[in-house]
Formats: structure tokens, C-alpha cells, sequence
């Protein structure tokens, strides 16, 4: 599925990395454990997660994640922005909850990686 | 690629609690070991084990030192930390066993992963602690060992 589909879907916001409003996103993984992230080998998934903190975009930047939702409308910080940015990784925020986004995208046919 | 016979060294510094500055010194490694076009799932593995040992001094320790040597060979990271040290190593090894403060749990820390995905992504992994001053740790990822298991 395309992320400008996922974002329409999420009534989410786009913060940064408009280029990849085309990727598709075939699997996601969600968890507010970095540690936990960090053991998904995969790299070409959506993570979905309601720590927004400067670690979840260093985490991300590790694994390689190019595609990172944040739920429940978190506040982004500048510092956030700006490593995202640097990282060329698409930031999307939903005021949908954890269980919901989940919900909707796996009944959608996104795949879990585990 | 390097030749033979050369190496790159770097040296961090890491400062115990400081979270917004924590991974700096895996984000730069990141770097170094693309522009030498490492494998993506060697550099994975390497930037992975360094961000969880950088994170930990972050996360446990007082204060220490990150020494990276990258040859054609090998990715070796020394890191040593004033700090509590570890009482049990093995029970430290184990996964879920943390002694993580509220505080690093907010920031996604906590869970106890750490050092079992340090020992998975990495080729030779050694811990040495002395209980009241601090930890060395030891991590080395073979450049050419792509499947990811220790050997
Ligand atoms: N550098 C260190 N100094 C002192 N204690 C440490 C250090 N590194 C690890 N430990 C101890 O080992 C435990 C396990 O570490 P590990 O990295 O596996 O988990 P964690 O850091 O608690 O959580 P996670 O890494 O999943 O976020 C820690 O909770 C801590 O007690
Ligand atoms: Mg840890």
C-alpha cells in the first residue's frame, strides 16, 4: 500500500520526507521498545510507535527505517524533525490510537514481520 | 573498501544521561562505513551493537569511551565506561533482565534486549566489569561475514 494511503487512511499529517509519499509499505511493526526494534532485521518496514523522542529517530536511523507513524498526535520535537530530515525519513503523526492504526492496517493486508 | 594493512580509528566520547546526545557515535560510524560501501547488512549489524553499547553507558553508566578501528577485516568497537559495573554478567546477558531507572525507561529503554542483540549482530562479543568502577566492553562484526550468527 502506498503511504499517502496509509496516511488518508490514519487521518494522519505528513511532517517531513514528501518524497516518499509513493513508497509502498508492505509490513509494520509496532512497539515503544527501541531494543525491541532494533532485533527486526527487516528494514523496509513502517514502524508504528507512541514514544516520540529523539531515540526513536536514532533508532530508526540504525535500522534503517525510512517510514516511522507516530500514534496518539505526540509532540514532535524540532530536534526530531531535523534528524528525520538529515535521514531522508518520512515522519507521519495520527491522533489514532496504537490498537486502532494496528487495526485498520493489518485488516488492510499489511503483514507483521514476526 | 580498505587495503590491507590500513585502518581508520575514531574515538567519542559519551556522557551518562545525556539521551539527546546518545547514538551520535553510531550515526557517525554509519556514515564512515557506507562511504567505504560495506555491506548494508554488515553496517546494520555493526551500527546496531554500537547503538545498544552506546545507549548503555547513556543509560547505566557515569561517563566513558567509544574506540572504533575499522580495517578490511573487521569492525572492533572498545568501549569503556566509569560507572555502577555489572554484579552478574550472565544474569545481565539474559534477555529481559534490566535494572533500567524510570527515566531511561521513558526514553524506549528498559527492556532487558540490550546486550542479547549486541551478542546476535555481533562476530566476538567480551565483557569485563569491576563492581564500583565500571565496564569494558569488546564488540567485533567481520566485514565479510554477511549471514549475521556468531561463528
Ligand atoms: N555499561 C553498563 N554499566 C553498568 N551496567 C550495565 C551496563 N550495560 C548493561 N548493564 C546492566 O545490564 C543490564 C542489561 O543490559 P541490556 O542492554 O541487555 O538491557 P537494558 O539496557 O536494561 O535495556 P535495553 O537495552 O533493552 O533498552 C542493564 O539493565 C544493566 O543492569
Ligand atoms: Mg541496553
Amino acid at each position: 500500500m502506498r503511504l499517502k494511503k496509509i496516511i488518508d487512511l490514519l487521518e494522519g499529517n505528513l511532517l517531513c520526507g514528501e518524497e516518499r509519499l509513493n513508497d509502498e509499505v508492505e509490513f509494520a511493526f509496532a512497539s515503544d521498545l527501541m531494543s525491541d526494534v532494533l532485533t527486526v532485521a527487516d528494514s523496509e518496514i513502517l514502524l508504528i510507535t507512541g514514544l516520540a523522542n529523539i531515540q526513536t529517530i536514532r533508532t530508526s536511523e540504525m535500522s534503517d527505517i525510512s517510514h516511522v507513524l507516530l500514534v496518539r498526535n505526540k509532540r514532535v520535537t524540532q530536534e526530531m524533525l531535523s534528524l528525520a530530515i538529515e535521514n531522508g525519513i518520512a515522519l507521519i503523526e495520527s491522533p489514532y490510537s496504537m490498537f486502532k492504526v494496528c487495526g485498520i492496517l493489518y485488516n488492510l493486508g499489511i503483514k507483521p514481520v514476526f | 573498501m580498505l587495503y590491507v594493512g590500513v585502518s581508520l580509528q575514531f574515538r567519542f566520547h559519551v556522557t551518562g544521561g545525556d539521551f539527546s546526545s546518545a547514538g551520535t557515535a553510531s550515526s557517525e560510524i554509519k556514515k564512515v562505513l557506507k562511504k567505504l560501501n560495506v555491506d548494508g547488512v554488515v553496517i546494520k549489524r555493526a551500527v546496531v551493537s554500537l547503538y545498544e553499547a552506546e545507549v548503555n553507558v547513556v543509560a547505566h553508566a557515569f561517563e566513558g569511551d567509544i574506540f572504533v578501528n575499522i580495517s578490511s577485516e573487521k569492525i572492533s568497537i572498545l568501549l569503556k565506561d566509569k560507572g555502577p559495573g555489572i554484579v552478574d554478567i550472565s544474569k545481565a546477558m539474559e534477555e529481559g533482565f534490566s535494572t533500567a531507572s524510570p527515566q531511561v525507561r521513558e526514553m524506549g529503554f528498559g527492556a532487558g534486549m540490550g546486550l542479547p542483540n549486541i551478542k546476535r549482530n555481533s562476530d566476538f562479543m567480551d565483557i569485563q566489569s569491576v563492581v564500583g568502577e565500571g565496564t569494558t566492553l569488546q564488540i567485533e562484526i567481520y566485514i565479510n561475514n554477511k549471514n549475521g550468527e556468531q561463528e
